[in-house]
Protein backbone atom coordinates (compact mmCIF):
# COMPACT_ATOMS: atom_id res chain seq x y z
CA UNK A 1 0.00 0.00 0.00
CA UNK A 2 1.46 3.39 -0.97
CA UNK A 3 1.66 6.26 1.17
CA UNK A 4 -0.82 8.65 -1.07
CA UNK A 5 -3.93 5.44 -0.46
CA UNK A 6 -2.85 5.32 3.24
CA UNK A 7 -3.84 8.93 3.42
CA UNK A 8 -7.24 8.79 1.81
CA UNK A 9 -5.55 10.42 -1.58
CA UNK A 10 -6.77 9.31 -4.84
CA UNK A 11 -3.45 10.68 -7.63
CA UNK A 12 -6.33 9.99 -10.75
CA UNK A 13 -8.12 13.09 -9.63
CA UNK A 14 -6.46 15.53 -7.51
CA UNK A 15 -3.08 15.63 -8.70
CA UNK A 16 -0.01 14.45 -7.48
CA UNK A 17 1.45 15.56 -3.90
CA UNK A 18 4.38 17.14 -2.34
CA UNK A 19 5.77 16.38 0.89
CA UNK A 20 7.85 18.76 2.88
CA UNK A 21 8.37 20.10 6.18
CA UNK A 22 6.35 22.79 7.55
CA UNK A 23 8.88 25.30 8.27
CA UNK A 24 10.05 24.91 4.13
CA UNK A 25 6.53 25.47 3.47
CA UNK A 26 6.08 28.48 5.18
CA UNK A 27 9.49 29.71 4.01
CA UNK A 28 8.65 28.83 0.46
CA UNK A 29 5.39 31.11 0.48
CA UNK A 30 7.34 34.05 2.02
CA UNK A 31 9.89 34.05 -0.59
CA UNK A 32 8.20 34.69 -3.51
CA UNK A 33 5.65 36.84 -1.57
CA UNK A 34 8.71 39.63 -0.78
CA UNK A 35 6.41 42.85 -1.19
CA UNK A 36 8.89 45.78 -0.98
CA UNK A 37 8.46 48.78 0.08
CA UNK A 38 10.14 51.47 -1.73
CA UNK A 39 11.85 54.01 -0.03
CA UNK A 40 13.06 55.71 -3.11
CA UNK A 41 15.03 58.68 -2.47
CA UNK A 42 17.79 59.48 -5.07
CA UNK A 43 18.70 58.27 -8.20
CA UNK A 44 18.49 54.36 -7.40
CA UNK A 45 14.63 55.08 -7.65
CA UNK A 46 14.57 55.28 -11.03
CA UNK A 47 16.01 51.92 -11.31
CA UNK A 48 13.67 50.40 -8.78
CA UNK A 49 10.72 51.63 -11.04
CA UNK A 50 12.68 50.16 -14.31
CA UNK A 51 13.19 46.88 -12.18
CA UNK A 52 9.36 47.11 -11.70
CA UNK A 53 8.32 47.90 -15.81
CA UNK A 54 7.89 45.17 -17.96
CA UNK A 55 11.89 44.88 -19.43
CA UNK A 56 12.88 43.77 -15.76
CA UNK A 57 9.84 42.64 -14.62
CA UNK A 58 10.40 41.79 -10.75
CA UNK A 59 6.86 39.84 -10.96
CA UNK A 60 9.01 37.10 -12.06
CA UNK A 61 10.18 37.11 -8.57
CA UNK A 62 6.94 37.13 -6.96
CA UNK A 63 8.09 40.62 -5.47
CA UNK A 64 5.59 43.55 -8.19
CA UNK A 65 3.30 44.30 -5.11
CA UNK A 66 4.85 47.77 -4.43
CA UNK A 67 2.72 48.61 -1.25
CA UNK A 68 3.08 52.45 0.07
CA UNK A 69 1.72 51.62 3.16
CA UNK A 70 4.42 49.95 5.39
CA UNK A 71 1.88 47.64 7.15
CA UNK A 72 1.50 45.84 4.38
CA UNK A 73 5.38 45.39 2.79
CA UNK A 74 7.85 42.53 3.93
CA UNK A 75 11.06 43.97 2.82
CA UNK A 76 12.30 47.69 2.28
CA UNK A 77 14.15 48.58 -0.82
CA UNK A 78 16.21 51.71 0.60
CA UNK A 79 17.31 53.32 -2.81
CA UNK A 80 19.05 56.50 -2.49
CA UNK A 81 20.83 59.12 -0.47
CA UNK A 82 19.53 59.09 3.23
CA UNK A 83 19.76 62.47 5.07
CA UNK A 84 19.49 63.10 8.53
CA UNK A 85 16.50 65.07 8.16
CA UNK A 86 15.02 62.24 5.82
CA UNK A 87 16.50 59.39 8.53
CA UNK A 88 13.98 59.87 11.20
CA UNK A 89 11.68 58.60 8.07
CA UNK A 90 13.13 56.08 7.18
CA UNK A 91 13.79 54.31 10.70
CA UNK A 92 9.80 55.02 11.85
CA UNK A 93 8.58 53.73 8.45
CA UNK A 94 10.70 50.35 9.36
CA UNK A 95 9.39 50.58 12.72
CA UNK A 96 5.90 49.89 10.67
CA UNK A 97 6.35 46.79 9.02
CA UNK A 98 5.22 43.66 10.64
CA UNK A 99 7.68 41.09 11.21
CA UNK A 100 9.13 39.14 9.27
CA UNK A 101 10.26 42.35 7.58
CA UNK A 102 14.09 42.48 5.66
CA UNK A 103 15.97 45.55 4.39
CA UNK A 104 18.04 45.99 1.33
CA UNK A 105 20.44 48.72 1.23
CA UNK A 106 20.60 49.49 -2.38
CA UNK A 107 23.47 52.04 -3.83
CA UNK A 108 26.05 53.40 -2.55
CA UNK A 109 24.58 56.04 -1.11
CA UNK A 110 22.43 53.77 1.12
CA UNK A 111 25.29 51.00 2.00
CA UNK A 112 27.34 54.28 2.92
CA UNK A 113 26.96 57.52 2.13
CA UNK A 114 28.38 57.12 -0.91
CA UNK A 115 29.89 59.75 -2.56
CA UNK A 116 28.11 62.01 -0.12
CA UNK A 117 30.93 62.58 2.88
CA UNK A 118 29.22 65.52 3.82
CA UNK A 119 27.27 67.50 6.58
CA UNK A 120 23.72 66.66 5.71
CA UNK A 121 24.11 62.99 4.42
CA UNK A 122 23.84 59.79 7.00
CA UNK A 123 26.92 57.85 6.62
CA UNK A 124 24.91 54.36 5.68
CA UNK A 125 21.51 53.23 6.30
CA UNK A 126 22.74 50.61 8.95
CA UNK A 127 23.37 52.99 11.36
CA UNK A 128 19.58 53.28 12.08
CA UNK A 129 18.16 49.97 10.78
CA UNK A 130 19.26 46.55 10.80
CA UNK A 131 20.28 45.72 6.88
CA UNK A 132 20.10 41.94 5.36
CA UNK A 133 21.88 42.79 1.70
CA UNK A 134 24.00 45.77 0.37
CA UNK A 135 24.02 46.42 -3.07
CA UNK A 136 26.83 47.83 -4.66
CA UNK A 137 26.22 50.53 -7.60
CA UNK A 138 25.56 53.94 -8.63
CA UNK A 139 23.01 54.07 -8.94
CA UNK A 140 21.93 49.78 -8.98
CA UNK A 141 21.07 48.08 -12.50
CA UNK A 142 18.14 46.35 -12.53
CA UNK A 143 19.92 43.01 -13.35
CA UNK A 144 21.63 43.45 -9.80
CA UNK A 145 18.79 44.38 -7.71
CA UNK A 146 17.21 41.27 -8.99
CA UNK A 147 20.36 39.15 -8.08
CA UNK A 148 20.10 40.81 -4.62
CA UNK A 149 16.57 39.85 -4.39
CA UNK A 150 17.32 36.23 -5.59
CA UNK A 151 19.93 36.46 -2.59
CA UNK A 152 17.36 37.45 -0.10
CA UNK A 153 15.15 34.49 -1.19
CA UNK A 154 17.70 32.05 -0.52
CA UNK A 155 18.34 33.50 3.21
CA UNK A 156 15.07 33.65 3.55
CA UNK A 157 14.86 30.04 2.48
CA UNK A 158 17.25 29.42 5.66
CA UNK A 159 15.33 31.25 8.22
CA UNK A 160 14.41 28.67 11.15
CA UNK A 161 10.93 30.30 11.54
CA UNK A 162 9.29 27.10 13.41
CA UNK A 163 12.48 26.35 15.16
CA UNK A 164 12.53 29.55 16.53
CA UNK A 165 9.48 29.57 18.13
CA UNK A 166 10.28 26.34 19.53
CA UNK A 167 13.66 27.18 21.29
CA UNK A 168 12.13 29.23 24.20
CA UNK B 1 7.18 100.66 -24.00
CA UNK B 2 10.09 98.37 -23.33
CA UNK B 3 13.48 100.28 -21.81
CA UNK B 4 16.30 98.31 -22.23
CA UNK B 5 18.35 97.03 -19.36
CA UNK B 6 20.97 100.03 -19.27
CA UNK B 7 18.49 102.94 -19.45
CA UNK B 8 16.95 101.18 -16.61
CA UNK B 9 20.43 100.53 -14.69
CA UNK B 10 21.26 104.36 -15.38
CA UNK B 11 17.59 105.55 -14.49
CA UNK B 12 18.52 103.55 -10.94
CA UNK B 13 21.73 105.22 -10.35
CA UNK B 14 20.57 108.73 -11.43
CA UNK B 15 17.77 108.49 -8.81
CA UNK B 16 20.08 107.12 -6.18
CA UNK B 17 23.19 108.45 -6.89
CA UNK B 18 25.18 108.15 -3.82
CA UNK B 19 23.98 104.98 -2.78
CA UNK B 20 24.32 103.39 -6.09
CA UNK B 21 27.59 102.31 -7.86
CA UNK B 22 27.94 102.66 -11.49
CA UNK B 23 25.98 99.59 -13.52
CA UNK B 24 28.58 97.13 -14.78
CA UNK B 25 27.65 95.40 -17.88
CA UNK B 26 28.55 91.63 -18.48
CA UNK B 27 27.23 90.06 -21.36
CA UNK B 28 24.01 91.91 -21.61
CA UNK B 29 23.72 91.65 -17.80
CA UNK B 30 23.94 94.44 -15.61
CA UNK B 31 24.53 94.48 -11.93
CA UNK B 32 24.50 97.74 -9.34
CA UNK B 33 25.79 97.56 -6.12
CA UNK B 34 24.23 98.89 -3.10
CA UNK B 35 26.45 100.66 -0.69
CA UNK B 36 23.75 101.34 2.20
CA UNK B 37 22.54 97.85 2.93
CA UNK B 38 19.88 99.57 5.29
CA UNK B 39 17.76 101.10 2.48
CA UNK B 40 17.43 97.84 0.62
CA UNK B 41 13.64 97.88 0.96
CA UNK B 42 13.53 101.27 -0.12
CA UNK B 43 15.58 100.49 -3.68
CA UNK B 44 13.76 97.27 -4.18
CA UNK B 45 10.64 99.23 -3.92
CA UNK B 46 11.87 101.91 -6.25
CA UNK B 47 12.81 98.73 -9.08
CA UNK B 48 9.46 97.14 -8.35
CA UNK B 49 7.13 99.94 -8.55
CA UNK B 50 8.75 102.76 -10.43
CA UNK B 51 11.10 100.70 -12.95
CA UNK B 52 8.73 97.45 -13.27
CA UNK B 53 10.91 94.45 -12.01
CA UNK B 54 8.07 92.48 -11.46
CA UNK B 55 9.49 89.10 -10.28
CA UNK B 56 12.97 88.18 -8.13
CA UNK B 57 13.75 85.51 -10.35
CA UNK B 58 16.61 84.24 -7.04
CA UNK B 59 18.11 85.72 -4.22
CA UNK B 60 21.11 84.29 -2.63
CA UNK B 61 24.25 84.74 -0.41
CA UNK B 62 27.88 84.96 -0.58
CA UNK B 63 30.30 84.44 2.06
CA UNK B 64 33.89 86.02 2.15
CA UNK B 65 35.26 85.38 6.14
CA UNK B 66 38.56 87.68 5.50
CA UNK B 67 36.38 90.50 4.53
CA UNK B 68 35.13 93.22 6.86
CA UNK B 69 31.57 92.77 4.90
CA UNK B 70 31.91 89.67 4.93
CA UNK B 71 28.23 88.47 3.64
CA UNK B 72 27.16 89.55 0.36
CA UNK B 73 23.45 89.36 -1.06
CA UNK B 74 22.52 88.95 -4.18
CA UNK B 75 19.08 89.69 -5.93
CA UNK B 76 18.27 88.57 -9.28
CA UNK B 77 15.44 90.83 -10.45
CA UNK B 78 13.49 90.22 -13.76
CA UNK B 79 11.14 92.45 -15.27
CA UNK B 80 8.63 90.80 -17.80
CA UNK B 81 7.16 94.27 -19.52
CA UNK B 82 10.58 94.99 -20.41
CA UNK B 83 12.02 91.43 -20.63
CA UNK B 84 15.55 92.36 -18.96
CA UNK B 85 17.51 91.40 -16.15
CA UNK B 86 18.90 93.30 -13.15
CA UNK B 87 21.15 92.08 -10.80
CA UNK B 88 21.42 93.83 -7.24
CA UNK B 89 24.24 93.21 -4.43
CA UNK B 90 24.94 94.92 -0.90
CA UNK B 91 27.31 93.65 1.32
CA UNK B 92 26.84 93.46 5.18
CA UNK B 93 29.14 93.20 8.21
CA UNK B 94 30.01 89.72 9.77
CA UNK B 95 29.34 91.10 13.31
CA UNK B 96 25.56 92.09 12.49
CA UNK B 97 24.29 89.54 9.67
CA UNK B 98 21.04 91.39 9.50
CA UNK B 99 19.10 92.88 6.62
CA UNK B 100 15.37 93.72 5.43
CA UNK B 101 13.17 91.25 4.31
CA UNK B 102 11.51 91.69 0.47
CA UNK B 103 8.78 89.17 1.04
CA UNK B 104 6.02 91.37 1.24
CA UNK B 105 6.99 93.18 -2.32
CA UNK B 106 8.21 89.77 -4.06
CA UNK B 107 6.25 86.60 -2.67
CA UNK B 108 8.97 84.22 -3.99
CA UNK B 109 11.45 85.92 -1.56
CA UNK B 110 9.76 84.25 1.06
CA UNK B 111 11.28 80.92 0.86
CA UNK B 112 14.17 81.98 -0.60
CA UNK B 113 15.12 83.91 2.86
CA UNK B 114 14.05 81.45 4.23
CA UNK B 115 17.08 79.14 2.76
CA UNK B 116 19.82 81.99 3.17
CA UNK B 117 18.67 82.09 6.79
CA UNK B 118 19.25 78.48 7.12
CA UNK B 119 22.53 78.00 5.57
CA UNK B 120 24.26 81.06 6.01
CA UNK B 121 22.45 82.66 9.30
CA UNK B 122 21.22 86.29 7.86
CA UNK B 123 18.75 87.61 9.65
CA UNK B 124 15.83 88.89 7.95
CA UNK B 125 13.99 91.94 9.69
CA UNK B 126 10.01 91.68 9.46
CA UNK B 127 10.16 88.59 7.63
CA UNK B 128 6.64 86.75 8.11
CA UNK B 129 7.69 82.94 9.22
CA UNK B 130 11.89 82.58 9.64
CA UNK B 131 12.27 79.59 10.26
CA UNK B 132 14.67 76.77 8.51
CA UNK B 133 13.72 75.40 4.95
CA UNK B 134 16.32 72.86 4.65
CA UNK B 135 17.89 71.69 7.85
CA UNK B 136 15.14 70.71 11.08
CA UNK B 137 14.30 73.35 13.42
CA UNK B 138 16.96 72.77 16.52
CA UNK B 139 20.19 72.41 14.16
CA UNK B 140 22.31 75.09 15.66
CA UNK B 141 24.67 76.00 12.61
CA UNK B 142 24.76 77.20 9.21
CA UNK B 143 26.48 74.71 7.27
CA UNK B 144 27.11 76.84 4.56
CA UNK B 145 28.98 79.39 6.27
CA UNK B 146 32.59 78.62 4.78
CA UNK B 147 34.22 78.26 8.65
CA UNK B 148 31.75 75.69 8.70
CA UNK B 149 33.62 72.04 8.00
CA UNK B 150 32.67 70.05 4.72
CA UNK B 151 32.17 66.67 7.23
CA UNK B 152 29.91 68.49 9.29
CA UNK B 153 29.62 68.50 13.29
CA UNK B 154 28.07 66.08 15.66
CA UNK B 155 24.83 67.08 17.17
CA UNK B 156 21.69 65.68 18.74
CA UNK B 157 18.25 67.47 18.50
CA UNK B 158 15.36 65.31 19.14
CA UNK B 159 15.74 62.14 17.69
CA UNK B 160 18.01 63.66 14.80
CA UNK B 161 21.28 63.30 14.94
CA UNK B 162 24.36 64.01 12.85
CA UNK B 163 27.83 62.57 13.05
CA UNK B 164 31.19 63.69 11.05
CA UNK B 165 31.77 62.46 7.64
CA UNK B 166 34.87 60.09 7.36
CA UNK B 167 36.92 62.31 4.89
CA UNK B 168 39.54 59.67 4.03
CA UNK B 169 41.69 61.96 2.78
CA UNK B 170 39.27 64.03 1.31
CA UNK B 171 37.67 66.40 -0.12
CA UNK B 172 38.01 64.62 -3.56
CA UNK B 173 38.60 67.30 -6.30
CA UNK B 174 39.36 65.95 -9.77
CA UNK B 175 41.93 68.05 -12.17
CA UNK B 176 39.95 68.97 -15.29
CA UNK B 177 42.49 68.70 -18.28
CA UNK B 178 44.89 65.92 -17.13
CA UNK B 179 44.94 62.90 -19.07
CA UNK B 180 45.86 60.10 -16.49
CA UNK B 181 43.06 58.85 -14.80
CA UNK B 182 45.33 58.26 -11.76
CA UNK B 183 46.69 61.92 -11.24
CA UNK B 184 43.01 63.31 -12.57
CA UNK B 185 40.88 61.92 -9.86
CA UNK B 186 43.52 60.43 -7.25
CA UNK B 187 42.75 58.68 -4.14
CA UNK B 188 43.46 61.35 -1.82
CA UNK B 189 45.10 64.64 -2.07
CA UNK B 190 46.02 66.44 1.57
CA UNK B 191 43.78 69.57 1.71
CA UNK B 192 46.72 71.77 1.03
CA UNK B 193 47.67 70.94 -2.14
CA UNK B 194 47.41 73.75 -4.48
CA UNK B 195 44.73 72.39 -8.15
Amino acid sequence: MNLTKFLGYDGKTEGNVVITTMEALINWCRKYSLWPMPMGLACCAIELMGTGASRYDIARFGAEVMRFSPRQSDVMIVAGTVTYKQAQVVKRIYEQMPEPKWVIAMGACACSGGMFRSYSVLQGVDKIIPVNLYLAGCPVRPEALLDGLMQLQHDVMQEPVLRKQFRK
Amino acid sequence: MKKNAEDLALRLKADFPNIISDPIEFRGEYTCELLDPARLYEVAKYLRDKLDFDFLKDSTCIDEPDQEKRFTLVYELYSYQHRVQMRLKTRIFAKKPQISSLSDLWESANWQEREIYDLMGIQFENHPDLRRILMWDGYQYHPLRKDFPLEGKATQCGNIFTEVAPLEGGPFVTLPGNTDTGKREPRSRSTDSKF
